[in-house]
């Protein structure tokens, strides 16, 4: 068998992998119970997903890899932010924790304590 | 074979992306809503790609592209909207 039939193939397998992860992120996304859990899921999840998902591709075509690797970038380097400003702006909202939540770091730097946060 | 495979892919992508809808439609607050709409957003980018490779066309790649920085942008308004308003 040589390379040029093995590579489609392989880099199909990675891609049902990270399709499968962002499955998972969406499944997380209905599941969890509040918006800093979903906010985890939708983003952890659908960073790896989205990065075997196209990488996946990348190598059944190699000759698109350099604007595979340029889009998995610009993901890998967006998608943390986003996150944070939206995790951000629910806090200063006032959106509660879900039950059975432990801590609130932000809450306790705001009210000045020093907790087990330091 | 292969192109078997990557149908498995996109059409398990695309069920990805109808169940996060669903969390768009019930979602309590505006943060969940957005939350929703930023994974159907990430998740949509892969699905674009995969039709780039299904049309054989690499420029359907810069359009992934672009609508990666839109989604972006807009998630960042939406969260300023949220946080303190216009």
């Amino acid at each position: 068998m040589e390379l040029q039939s093995v590579l489609p193939v392989l880099g199909g397998l990675i891609s049902i992998v990270g399709a499968l992860f962002l499955l998972l992120a969406a499944v997380g996304i209905i599941r969890m119970p509040d918006v800093y859990n979903r906010m985890q899921t939708g983003t952890k999840a659908t960073t790896l997903g989205s990065i075997l998902f196209l990488l996946g591709i990348g190598i059944a075509e190699p000759s698109w890899l350099g604007k595979i690797v340029l889009l998995i970038l610009f993901i890998v380097f967006t998608n943390p932010i986003s996150s944070h400003v939206l995790a951000r702006a629910a806090h200063f909202r006032g959106i509660p924790l879900a039950e059975g939540s432990v801590r609130d770091c932000l809450a306790d730097d705001e009210a000045g304590e020093q907790g087990v946060c330091e | 074979m292969a192109n078997l495979l990557f149908s498995v892919a996109l059409s398990i992508a695309l069920l990805a992306v109808v169940i996060s809808f669903f969390r768009l439609l019930i979602g309590p607050s505006a943060a969940d809503r957005t939350v929703a709409l930023d994974g159907m957003t990430i998740i949509s980018i892969s699905v674009i790609t995969a039709a780039a490779f299904f049309l054989g066309r690499v420029i359907y790649i810069d359009v992934a592209l672009v609508y990666a920085l839109i989604s972006f942008l807009g998630v960042i308004a939406i969260a300023r909207f949220i946080e303190r308003g216009l």
